[in-house]
């Protein structure tokens, strides 16, 4: 187990990003043209309704949540199908056998499938320019928390993909648990502005957390301290390496 | 000379309980072709995986390049290649780059004079740049091999290279398997085709449920258990055979109108033994109007060696 392969690892991370924009029509547009819709909906239609939230116009407030919605589920479901279609088609013979270990495959699957939601998280800021206005109050740490964010739910996209043994099993997380925990998560509205018993609920919800923690970086307010935040973010990422650490062991649904 | 892959007691039982390989010991020689035969379900696929490290052995170790492969499976891995029985491949992959992916996950530097080279010598050249979904399930083999090749292995497994493949590609692929050799790489290859591993292999195995049943080569083998059949026909039916007749293993039919002779040993012996028959018939004075000789091929002795241990274990 000891060294690392960087040419293997670059030839993973190239060959899952080409795949990635393979189909950059139904990858890039797709999300760009979601979160335009969310704009104008929420921003334009709904926005002008609603009262500043902590001093910031409700167009700005919702950008980090949009940006959340995109990276967890776009994180989730490349890195996912990167590892379950190999799994799927019987391709994934080539990889084990290999010379490439855990450190390996993470940093190619799992880092191609980040930077794409990358690519994503700096398209859709982009897009945002172009119906509000906003300024990041922290640019770098909104980086590194888009980073981290990127990073933990590509690893939990990863696991999910080597969990799933049918393609209805790669769909059903997502949609069972990922939508529904963002869209309640504070993405739209802050949870100051629920009724209480709702309010104690809401903080059981980790994606709150992580709404709150980028919104803190972009425009330091937030409803929740940014380092319980960002604590439980790098929890998160610490489980699922853990995860990944025990599958490889053990070569769970990889290996007979 | 040290074996360049060294199995020894391995077995492997699948989940649900099915044992797939029984003890299983098996070393193979540097630069040899090595033919591993058995019928369906016999492990071979499990034997080859399980080295490969797609399999997780219950138990047993193996050795490559004289290294533990549970433990330098880097070093050894990046020295065998592995072409797999399953046509799997990333439908929507170019050729050429599907190829220089694999040398690159190997931990290669590109190269694309070699790629080139194991291309063109694969005929995949003019397919370069088709998708992979597009070619025919021949040469989506060769691309396999192609894949399998492109890190230069010095130890290569094939898992039934020629299933499904035509005469004239088969051809071919014995052609590239033979120039494989030459370049000094040991082949590992299963097949059902078993004049395949008579035209080509040096060593040949035998599996039957998991279990080496014989391992030895391939010349050893047919003359060790290669028998020549030789059915003579008689114009006219005798009653009983003359004494210097009866010594050889001959026995006549029950009309008596046909000597049939088994023996020999696979070495060209029995052919002399026939023509000695044949003098002493004349001696005989027995006249004999037709000559039906057979020596017995590698099949023969697969068939007659997995039956037998089949009719055992009843
Ligand atoms: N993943 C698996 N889980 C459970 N049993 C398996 C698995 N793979 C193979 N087997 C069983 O193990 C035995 C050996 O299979 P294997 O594929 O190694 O045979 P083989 O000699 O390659 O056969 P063939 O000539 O058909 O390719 C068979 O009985 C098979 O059903
Ligand atoms: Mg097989």
């Amino acid at each position: 187990m000891i060294g690392f392969n960087f040419r293997s690892t670059l030839a993973i991370y190239n060959r899952e990003l080409m795949r990635a924009l393979r189909t950059a029509f139904q990858s890039i547009l797709a999300p760009v043209l979601t979160t335009s819709l969310y704009f104008i909906v929420f921003g334009a239609a709904i926005g002008s309704r609603m009262p500043d939230l902590g001093g910031v116009d409700y167009g700005a407030f919702i950008i980090p949540g949009l940006l959340l919605l995109t990276l967890l589920s776009e994180s989730t479901s490349n890195a996912s199908f990167g590892i379950y279609m190999p799994r799927f088609t019987g391709t994934i013979y080539e990889l084990l056998s290999a010379p490439v270990g855990v450190a390996e495959t993470l940093v190619g699957f799992v880092g191609a499938a980040a930077t794409k939601s990358l690519i994503l998280a700096a398209i859709i800021l982009a897009t945002a320019t172009l119906f509000v206005d906003y300024s990041i109050a922290h640019p770098v740490l909104a980086i590194g928390y888009i980073m981290l964010v990127a990073a933990s739910f590509s690893l939990f996209g990863f696991i999910l993909g080597i969990w799933a043994d049918s393609f209805e099993k790669l769909g059903i997380i997502p949609a069972l648990f990922l939508i529904p925990l963002t869209f309640l998560g504070g993405t739209f509205y802050s949870i100051d502005m629920l009724p209480d018993p709702w309010r104690t609920i809401a903080l059981f919800n980790p994606v709150v957390y992580l709404v709150n923690g980028l919104r803190w970086t972009f425009y330091g307010s937030s409803d929740i301290n940014i380092w319980v935040s960002l604590g439980l973010t790098l929890g998160f990422l610490a489980i699922c390496v853990a995860t990944i650490a025990f599958i490889f062991k053990t070569g769970w649904r990889l290996r007979e | 000379m040290q074996p360049i892959l060294e199995v020894r007691d391995l077995t492997k039982v699948y989940q649900g309980g099915l044992k797939a390989l029984d003890s299983v010991d098996l070393a193979i020689n540097r630069g040899e072709i090595f033919a591993l035969l058995g019928p369906n379900g016999a492990g071979k696929t499990t034997l080859i995986a399980a080295i490969c490290g797609l399999v997780r052995p219950t138990g047993g170790t193996i050795s490559a390049f004289g290294e533990d492969l549970s433990k330098n499976w880097r070093s050894a891995r990046s020295r065998i290649g592995l072409v797999p029985q399953e046509l799997a491949t990333d439908m929507f992959e170019k050729v050429q780059y599907a190829v220089s992916y694999s040398r690159g996950l190997f931990g290669l530097a590109p190269n694309p004079a070699r790629i080139e080279e194991i291309l063109k010598s694969l005929s995949l050249w003019d397919k370069r740049d088709e998708q992979i979904r597009a070619l025919s399930g021949g040469m989506k083999r060769r691309v396999l091999i192609a894949k399998a090749l492109a890190h230069d292995p010095d130890l290569l497994f094939l898992d039934e290279p020629t299933a499904g493949v035509d005469v004239e590609l088969r051809r071919d692929m014995w052609k590239l398997i033979g120039e494989m050799r030459e370049r000094g790489v040991t082949i590992i290859l299963t097949t059902h085709y078993i004049e395949e591993a008579e035209e080509m292999a040096d060593r040949v195995g035998i599996i039957r449920k998991g279990q080496i049943l014989m391992v030895d080569d391939k010349e050893a083998m047919m003359s060790r258990l290669g028998r020549t059949e030789a059915i003579i026909t008689l114009p006219s039916a005798v009653a009983g055979l003359p004494d210097d007749i009866a010594t050889y293993p001959v026995t006549l039919s029950d009309d008596g109108k046909e000597l049939c002779y088994r023996g020999g040993d696979g070495s060209g012996k029995g052919k002399e033994e026939v023509a000695n028959l044949t003098k002493a018939l004349t001696r005989a004075g027995i006249d004999y109007n037709g000559i039906d000789i057979h020596e017995s091929s590698l099949e023969d002795i697969f068939v007659d060696l997995v039956e037998e241990r089949t009719g055992e274990s009843k």
